[in-house]
């Protein structure tokens, strides 16, 4: 598993708890359980984590699939800069996180797949890796169309007299010319 | 999806069954506690163990194709069904998430109402007295919340139901999260380990109901205490002149291992199978180093039999002892070895590469080549190939991997045996994005050029290749060699195409010069081109001419 990135997979991991939690908080409030001020904050936190992990990082290596609609909530993550780059504070963050999960029975589920995902993180962040925002490709990346493109040629390109551009199948070697002007493609 | 269709009917009927199951007499009392939680919870554990039962059973290989090669001789249909294996698992997969989800969110109501039942203390409340039925013998209990001293989160760690059923929905969430596509596509040893978490998964399932704390009214005591009678006058139960008795109350058996033993006994003889496959030696005759990182083993083992566009499992152990990679075999059935194309692109064939020898110059020893251990071959839609007049093959880029064991078997039976082959015609398009990956195939279809322009049949194969991606240096190469009588770059008679094809203009062209045949369309590609082509294939089967779309999937 030499090149396995595990900040993939915690994220993946992060988002389902994100979504238990929630889940589980909204039962807990709506069936008005004992305990639904912890049911609350699972509401809260569910929604938190949800949004802190739905945009997916950048791969090191290999393409990056970003998820549908996900490019205003990389901008927003990006501009914690350091607080949601680095994956120990991730990490920890998601671990402290999840505690308050683990006093009510509706929320408990969520409180411990959000533990495993900060023990992924924290994985992830001793071998080294970091968040990077997926950002589209901006126009000033693509080669400017050259100039000379634009318009069409004005004179014909030189040709030799006819009788050398019929094709003389039977004499392929006879029939090659030397272009006088050399062809090349625009190389940059 | 007539398949799909039974399936989600028979989730639906042992939804409503159980669920009504539940709303019997002999529930009264444990409804009155729970009300309608007590359903909802009991239904999706039922559709649960149906589910459960199912989700072993299509990725058992051996028996799938053991089971494809008999139906193969009944009916093409039925045939293909079973190519959709994987599609079935991970359906049957999510409903099993969906269910898991309902099952525990009634569950917190559930406990949330034994729990009030319990704390309520007053004497002349239902619940109440209801909860304290078997206090003192702790059998007959009715409230699995003994005493006001505990609370649903202790009970869920102390009683089996609930260890088991967070252990088990541990599993299967780290399972589902490590199958994502990204996660499959990218690290297959994470989702391939974490995968294994289903022995955990089904463990926990067998024992997940042997605490019975799911309980109702015992049939004795329904006869000393009926519930519709007797609820009113819960103070006076048990007392002299009354003829209501204390009830009491008792579990199911555990019901789940009726519905998973057989999968489970099933699924241990298919792992048992392959390794005995495994351990059957495997000699690997030659290695040979294609361009643009491709590596061909050519390997013998005693009794192996395959037919044409079969895939086997590949395993090196001195690279890896765990890792199972499917290939495609790409040799044909006639000839005496079999071989795979295997592109090096992820750490395990980089490692493959390596213990072969691959970045060596000089030749290898033969005897220093790794062992390796087959599982296989298992076949899927290439098999059909044969029994269609007309062919269209399409490959997309590494997807052309199947079609070269098809065409040099097409070719083998022609010369060598002269048998009647029921192919007459077989039109193969290859799209690629660039012109690296061509070598190893264009050299075989020039050689099949070739040898088909000796026999005079060279219209039997028709071939079209499109570079779906080019440079504009490569696209002023052509531009000038247009002329040349060989493609520039395969060195092929028929020219190399640019762009996709316009699969319309295909189809029609195909209808028209073979009406009233049925035409097998068979790819190995993108799912995009795959509902490309099977929109076509239904547009243009009119009348006579069929098209029929067969999709191979890994």
């Amino acid at each position: 598993m030499g090149k396995i990135e595990w900040a993939m997979w915690a994220n993946e991991q992060a988002l389902a708890s994100g979504l238990i939690l929630l889940t589980g908080g909204i039962v807990g409030v709506a069936g008005q359980f004992r305990g639904w001020q912890f049911a609350a904050y699972g509401v809260a936190a569910g929604v938190f984590v949800c949004l802190l992990e739905y945009p997916r990082g950048k791969r090191s290596k290999g393409t990056s699939v970003a998820r549908t609609g996900q490019y205003c909530f990389t901008v927003c993550v990006k501009a914690f800069g350091p607080l949601t780059r680095n994956y120990y504070v991730r990490a920890f963050l998601h671990a402290a996180i999840c505690v308050p999960g683990g006093f009510m029975l509706a929320t408990v589920l969520g409180c411990v797949c959000l533990g495993i995902a900060s023990l992924i993180y924290l994985a992830a962040a001793i071998r080294g890796e970091h968040w990077e925002p997926i950002l589209p490709r901006t126009e000033t990346q693509r080669k400017p169309v050259p100039p000379s493109i634009k318009n069409p040629p004005s004179n014909p390109p030189p040709r030799p007299p006819p009788e050398m551009r019929r094709k003389r199948v039977d004499d392929l070697e006879g029939a090659a010319y030397d272009n006088p002007i050399p062809v090349t493609a625009n190389e940059y | 999806m007539f398949v799909v269709l039974v399936w989600l009917g028979i989730n639906a009927f042992l939804f409503v069954h159980f669920y009504m199951a539940f709303l019997t007499p002999r529930w009264f009392y444990t409804r009155v506690l729970l009300g309608h939680a007590l359903s909802w919870a009991r239904a999706p554990a039922a559709a649960l163990n149906f589910n459960c039962m199912l989700i072993l059973l299509p990725v058992c290989r051996n028996l799938l194709s053991f089971l494809r090669g008999s139906i193969q001789f009944c009916s093409r249909t039925a045939a293909r069904q079973l190519d959709r294996n994987l599609t079935f698992h991970k359906l049957v997969a999510y409903m099993i998430a969906f269910h898991t989800a309902v099952h525990i969110i009634a569950h917190l109501f559930n406990f949330e109402f034994f729990w009030d039942a319990q704390l309520t203390n007053d004497t002349s409340s239902l619940p109440y007295v209801l909860s304290q039925i078997g206090n003192n013998d702790n059998a007959s209990f009715l409230n699995p919340i003994r005493n006001n001293h505990t609370s649903p989160t202790l009970i869920t760690f102390t009683t089996i139901a609930g260890l088991t059923g967070v252990a088990i929905t541990l599993a299967l969430i780290l399972i589902i999260t490590s199958s994502m596509e990204v996660i499959r596509r990218s690290y297959f040893e994470v989702f391939w380990y974490t995968h294994h978490l289903f022995v955990i998964f089904f463990m926990g399932l067998v024992f997940h109901g042997y605490g019975r704390i799911v309980r109702g009214q015992t049939v004795s005591s329904l006869r000393t205490n009926q519930p519709e009678r007797c609820f009113n006058h819960s103070d006076t139960w048990g007392e002299d002149g009354s003829d209501c008795a204390v009830p009491e109350f008792a579990g199911n058996p555990p019901g789940t291992w009726k519905w998973v033993l057989a999968p489970m006994i099933l699924y241990v003889c298919e792992r048992l199978v392959r390794f005995y496959r495994s351990h059957q030696k495997v000699v690997i005759t030659k290695v040979v180093m294609h361009p643009s990182k491709t590596l061909e083993l050519q390997m013998k083992r005693k009794g192996f039999r395959m037919e044409v566009g079969q895939y086997v499992f590949i395993q090196c152990p001195s690279v890896s002892r765990l890792e199972w990679h499917p290939f495609t075999l790409t040799s044909a059935p006639e000839e005496d070895y079999f071989s795979a194309h295997i592109r090096i692109v992820g750490d395990w064939t980089e490692a493959l590469y390596q213990a072969c020898g691959g970045d060596r110059t000089e030749p290898q020893e033969a005897w220093k080549l790794p062992k390796v251990a087959i599982d296989g071959p298992f076949g899927t839609a290439s098999e059909d190939v044969f029994r269609y007049e007309v062919v269209m093959l399409v490959g997309a880029g590494i997807g052309v991997t199947p079609f070269a064991s098809i065409l040099k078997s097409v070719w083998y039976k022609h010369i060598q045996k002269n048998q009647e082959v029921y192919t007459k015609k077989i039109y193969f398009y290859w799209l690629c994005p660039e012109t690296q990956a061509f070598e190893w195939f264009a050299d075989l279809l020039q050689s099949l050029e070739g040898q088909m322009n000796d026999k005079g049949m060279s219209d039997f194969l028709s071939y079209n290749i499109y570079l779906t991606r080019w440079k504009e240096t490569e696209a002023a190469h052509f531009r000038v060699h247009h002329e040349a009588e060989n493609d520039p770059i395969t060195g092929l008679k028929q020219k190399t195409l640019y762009g996709k094809p316009n699969w319309d203009n295909e189809f029609t062209n195909i209808s028209t010069k073979h009406p009233g045949t049925k035409v097998g369309v068979f790819l190995c590609g993108p799912p995009q081109l795959g509902k490309a082509l099977e929109k076509q294939c239904l547009s243009h089967s009119e009348a006579d001419t069929q098209f029929i779309f067969n999709k191979e999937n890994f």
